[in-house]
């Protein structure tokens, strides 16, 4: 089975480098053919990898292709590693990634660059195999920037807008600045274990660092530095929304499903190192808090369908992050996977619908699409009631409610944090059911020119199907046993603990339920009973005020072009000259001025040398004299 | 033999299209072509033949040694002899040679026969440096390599040539003035400790200095060296004549000329100096780190092409400086892999940059926009060559930045840690360029050409050769190892109290 693991990485590689290098000369049937049908054997063989894998769920897969780098016990490999969290991941990726090639087919054929966007998304699903798969660290630094660089090729993938560049170059920039993090922490690993083997560093770190809890801390933090960046998370959050300016597919399969759930695998990848910085932990679900109700209130008053789903992604992520905090390892990884099904359908979906209305992004002119689009209309539904967590029969219920349970309930959980998490919920299912009331209700704004065809639709089915189902793969512990997923997952992640508590477990369910049917009750009623009360609210300016500060994401881009955007520019600009060759320059002109000044004395005329001569000899006998 | 063979093959092919101009303009070219194409497939045989001999324990401490006498009395003598290291710079060497006179194909169409004698002169020049081992002969070829170098950027440079050859010209003599005085120096003071007066490298090694004689000798080598390499802040000759020299000057410039500097601070300064090299290390560290920043700071600001892309070079090369000075093995593989990635990528902009000028008659990056469009392949190589320049990993250059600050962290946590974020501003300024040349709306220009067949060729090695090096850079440090592994034991000999090996058990 491990002779196989190359081959996962090898296909997507294999369709790149064939539609980069002949891509143009190809037609649009054989593009599709390469783009989709390496992502398809892919996931063949994860599902070959996956079943094996849950007859012995204790086992691991694991090869070496070739050793990169060998200087003295530097020795990083070209190493791929299985186990069942890897297998999570892999699952997501080819499965997810696979049906979105699918509906990219259809969404992109028309596409003077078709085969440029399907080299691309092939690279993507290699580098963002590599990284899950990767045994060591350099390796996984390697898919880390490479899954970055696609992102940054696809965002700005129609490149001759101005601002789209823009966007993909802050996505690029802003991950970067945790990349670097990562990479040092890499660094201090290294010098800690004299290796950069993943394995290898769990194994040793917690005898290691028993008594050096400094370490741990400035390490782990390094890593969630990392994991931050790329997971679009407080404070370097702020590209995600921009970086919806990439094609639908990008989105659903990049900036939803896969590349931004790549901190919540770091930080599940490397839980033992967390567990011994509980500081650390703690910080996670701070930040996975806060980012959660920060971009949850921004969901809530955006135009722009994508938009809205984009800040619904960095919020779900900051449950993700929420539950790696309270240390709810399994909980994160459940909601990690269900997201990647309903998120990825709702972006699919919105695409579908943008592409229908001619381009059409903002929500207040879509409207009564329900009878016009059923298919989405039913497919949205089912993404939406997962994404709200609409109790019992939605996937999103059984993931978010595990979450918000430990978030009180777990080893580091309190109250704070789960009321927290409560809003959040509320939030979610406000601008989830606002969201579905200006699409799919209501009168029809625009009109429908192209609904979606077999390619698109499929995708749609199929993602309906898994969201519907894969709640059912594990079951809250009050209701009956029945945990595979968890159970799958325990051989490589820890169980979660849960203290003792005066509160139970049916009360948070109902918490959590009446949550969800209070949001969606809210925008019902501004939405739907009484929506000539909105424009009579933006009156009051204080509301105005919140309104516009939610729609600009809370200015955190205005902050950062303040604090670092503009000074760079400014220095940059200001030495665009060079100042240290100015000194330069400037002894080169002395010297000329001086040497300008002295050649006036030789002006030729005899008169002035008779007079230089006389004076000379006037001040030489003065000095003889005086001295 | 295949020392001298190389250097004089290389002047005799120099004064051979300078011959044959009279028959035919188009005739030295491909006399220049035939030379460097025969010279590199000589050294790559040469690299084939040894490539077991790197494994041998102890291994040998010249491949390969040709001496001559050549002024007896003053201890002087024609001494040629590489390892491991001189031998990949070799390969470098007439790699970029070959590709140097493949740009200029159609570039130079005046007085062809002087170009390439003198970008062969250039070649042999920087051949013998890399091999010379008397210090005499290793200052003879120092200057050799620096007149032609004057000449190619005077007479086929562009608008400021003339005053960038002399800012050129000015810069490196003086700086080489001082390595004379340092070379005499050090020639007396160990003729008058041993009463054996010579210039022999091997010999001078392990020379002992009083106190303030060895801080200077060694400051008048690190200057000149520093100017080449060039660090900060003696890199204000770069950008002028880079931005002025025709395609092939920037591409000899920034891949050969700027690793002489560093070479000689791995061969000279180091081995000979180990312990005031260990004095400066922390201000020399600095320096690098600062020269990481400044330089990124200065190519984000630049609106002409290849002034951008010089500075750049001087980002790069402060990663060179900090790997230098971090004195540990993987902090010089690193040096040795970035002396290369850094040749190949940033040469590879320096083409592009040419053909952009070629096909649009401006280097002014506001001028241009959107030419992915038009030319696809170029914009994809472009891409490729920024990526590779930002440090991506795949492409070598990460594997030497990475092998670098990996070696400095062990010493030098901060410096490290700030010269990591010089990376982001390494995106910054990349992203920069792609935007500004092939992405955004465009209706300037008219119908442009994609790459000829030549050019694509060139780059297509190139670009693969970037890749290998990120993937299997095993060749090459395996290369370099003996030469490496010397250097660090005998800088570990001198201080053994200061300097901890890092794969020492903790």
């Amino acid at each position: 089975m491990s002779n196989l693991l190359w081959l996962l990485p090898a296909f997507p590689f294999l369709g790149f480098v064939l539609l980069t290098a002949i891509g143009k000369r190809l037609s649009s049937r054989h593009v599709a053919l390469i783009g989709v049908g390496s992502i398809t054997l892919a996931g063949i063989v994860s599902l070959i990898l996956g079943i094996s894998l849950l007859q012995h769920p204790l086992e691991h897969y694991s090869h070496t292709l070739w050793i990169w780098i060998d200087i003295g016990n530097f020795q990083p490999g070209m190493g791929l590693y299985v186990d069942t969290l890897a297998m999570v991941f892999l699952f997501v990726i080819t499965v997810v990634g696979a049906l979105i090639h699918v509906y990219a087919c259809e969404f992109m054929e028309k596409d003077p660059d078709y085969s440029r966007f399907m080299s691309c998304m092939n690279l993507f699903v290699c580098a963002m195999l590599l990284l899950v798969m990767a045994d060591n660290f350099l390796l996984l630094y390697l898919g880390w920037e490479g899954v970055g660089l696609c992102s940054y090729m696809l965002i700005g993938f129609w490149y001759e807008k101005p601002a789209n560049g823009y966007a993909a170059r802050k996505a690029f920039t802003m991950t970067r600045l945790g990349d670097i993090s990562l990479a040092i922490g890499m660094m201090y690993l290294f010098y800690e274990f004299n290796s950069l083997n993943i394995a290898k560093i769990v194994a040793l770190a917690p005898e290691q660092w028993a008594l050096q809890p400094q370490t741990a801390l400035i390490v782990t933090l390094l890593l969630l530095g990392g994991a931050l960046g790329k997971s679009a998370q407080f404070p370097l959050h702020n590209w995600l929304p921009d970086a919806m300016a990439g094609p639908s597919p990008v989105s659903a399969l990049i900036h939803a499903a896969t590349m931004v759930t790549a901190g919540v695998y770091l930080i599940a990848r490397m839980h033992a190192l967390f567990e011994l910085a509980p500081a650390v932990q703690g910080l996670i679900a701070i930040i996975g808090a806060v980012t959660l109700l920060l971009a949850g209130f921004s969901a809530l008053v955006q135009y722009d369908i994508k938009r809205v789903l984009a800040y619904s992604t960095i919020s779900q992520i900051g449950y993700m992050f929420l539950a790696l905090g309270v240390g709810a390892w399994t909980a994160a990884i459940f909601h990690f996977m269900v997201h990647a099904f309903f998120k990825a359908l709702l972006f699919l979906a919105a695409g579908a619908i943008i592409e229908a209305l001619h381009h059409e992004h903002n929500m207040f002119r879509m409207g009564g699409l329900k009878s016009k689009l059923p298919l989405i209309f039913w497919t949205f539904l089912i993404a939406s009631a997962s994404l709200a967590a609409v109790p019992l029969l939605s996937a999103g219920f059984y993931s978010k409610d595990q979450i918000l349970w430990y978030t009180l309930a777990g080893q580091y959980g309190n109250p704070v944090l789960y009321s927290m998490a409560l809003v959040g919920a509320l939030l979610t299912a406000a601008y989830t059911a606002r969201m579905m009331l200006l699409v799919f209700w209501g009168q029809a704004k625009s009109q429908v020119l192209r609904p979606p065809g077999t390619r698109m639709s499929l995708p749609l089915i199929i993602l309906a199907l898994l969201t519907s189902l894969a709640g059912f793969l594990e079951f809250p512990h009050n209701f009956f046993h029945f945990t595979p997923f968890s159970d799958f997952l325990n051989s490589s992640l820890p169980l979660t603990s849960v203290k003792e508590q005066g509160f139970s477990e049916g009360i948070s369910q109902v918490l959590a339920a009446v949550m969800t049917f209070v949001g969606a009750y809210i925008a019902y009623y501004f939405y739907h009973l009484r929506p000539n009360l909105l424009p009579v609210l933006k009156e009051q300016s204080w509301l105005l005020f919140l309104q516009q500060l939610w729609l600009k994401g809370w200015y955190f881009d205005q902050l950062y072009d303040f604090l670092w955007v503009r000074p760079f520019q400014w220095i940059t600009a200001k030495n665009k000259e060079d100042v240290i060759d100015g000194w330069y320059s400037s002894l080169t002109s002395a010297t000329r001025t001086m040497s300008d000044s002295l050649s006036l004395l030789q002006s030729g005329s005899l008169r002035w040398y008779v007079m230089g001569m006389v004076l000379g000899a006037i001040l030489l006998l003065s000095l003889q004299i005086l001295l | 033999m295949i020392l001298l063979s190389l250097i004089v093959l290389l002047m005799l092919g120099g004064a051979l299209s300078y011959l044959s101009e009279r028959l035919n303009p188009y005739a030295p070219r491909w006399v220049a072509l035939l030379t460097t194409l025969t010279s590199f497939v000589l050294v790559i045989i040469f690299w084939l033949g040894h490539y077991h001999r790197f494994t041998l324990s102890p291994a040998p401490n010249w491949l390969e040694e040709f001496r001559l006498e050549w002024i007896p009395t003053f201890g002087i003598s024609f001494h040629l002899a590489i390892d491991g290291l001189s031998l990949i710079l070799l390969a470098l060497t007439c790699f970029l040679g070959l590709l140097a006179v493949l740009c200029s194909w159609r570039e130079i169409q005046e007085r062809t026969g002087f170009f390439y004698f003198n970008l062969l002169w250039i070649l042999a020049g920087v051949a013998g440096v890399f091999m010379a081992i008397d210090l005499f002969l290793f200052y003879f070829f120092w200057e050799i390599m620096l007149i032609p170098m004057y000449f190619l950027i005077g007479i086929w440079g562009g608008h400021k040539r003339v005053y960038a050859a002399y800012k050129f010209f000015i810069f490196t003599q003086a700086s080489g003035l001082l390595m004379l005085l340092s070379i005499l120096g050090l020639y007396y003071s160990h003729g008058q400790l041993t009463g054996h007066y010579t210039f022999n490298y091997t010999e001078l090694l392990g020379t002992t200095f009083s106190d303030p004689r060895g801080f200077w000798l060694m400051m008048g080598f690190c200057i000149a060296f520093a100017v080449k390499l060039p660090l900060i802040p003696f890199h204000a000759w770069l950008p002028d004549a880079h931005s002025e020299a025709p395609t092939a000057g920037s591409l000899l410039l920034a891949g050969i000329l700027l690793k002489t500097g560093a070479y000689g601070l791995l061969r000279f300064v180091l081995p000979i100096f180990p312990v005031q090299a260990m004095e400066i290390a922390t201000p020399a560290m600095w320096l690098g780190v600062t020269g990481v920043l400044y330089g990124a700071f200065l190519a984000f600001s630049q609106t002409d092409l290849k002034r951008l892309i010089a500075y750049t070079s001087v980002s790069h090369m402060g990663f060179v400086m900090m790997g230098l000075f971090a004195f540990n093995e993987l902090a010089l593989q690193g040096v040795v892999m970035q002396l290369i990635t850094h040749a190949i990528s940033t040469g590879a902009l320096f083409l592009l940059a040419g053909m952009l000028k070629e096909r649009l008659h401006t280097r002014d990056i506001g001028q241009m926009g959107g030419l992915w469009t038009r030319m696809p392949q170029l914009g994809t190589l472009g891409l490729v060559f920024a990526l590779a320049s930002l440090g991506l990993p795949g492409f070598g250059n990460f594997v030497a930045e990475f092998l670098i600050l990996l070696g400095s962290f062990e010493a030098h946590r901060w410096h490290t840690v700030i010269a990591a974020l010089g990376l982001v501003f390494s995106a910054v300024y990349s992203l920069r360029i792609v935007q500004k040349i092939f992405l955004g709306p465009q209706n300037r220009y008219g119908v442009l050409a994609d790459f000829t067949h030549r050019e694509r060729l060139m780059m297509g090695i190139l670009a693969i050769s970037i890749f290998w090096l990120g993937l299997f850079p095993q060749p090459v440090i395996h290369t370099a190892r003996p030469a490496i592994v010397k250097l660090v034991e005998l800088l570990s000999k001198e201080s053994d109290t200061a300097y901890q090996p890092y794969y020492e058990p903790k």
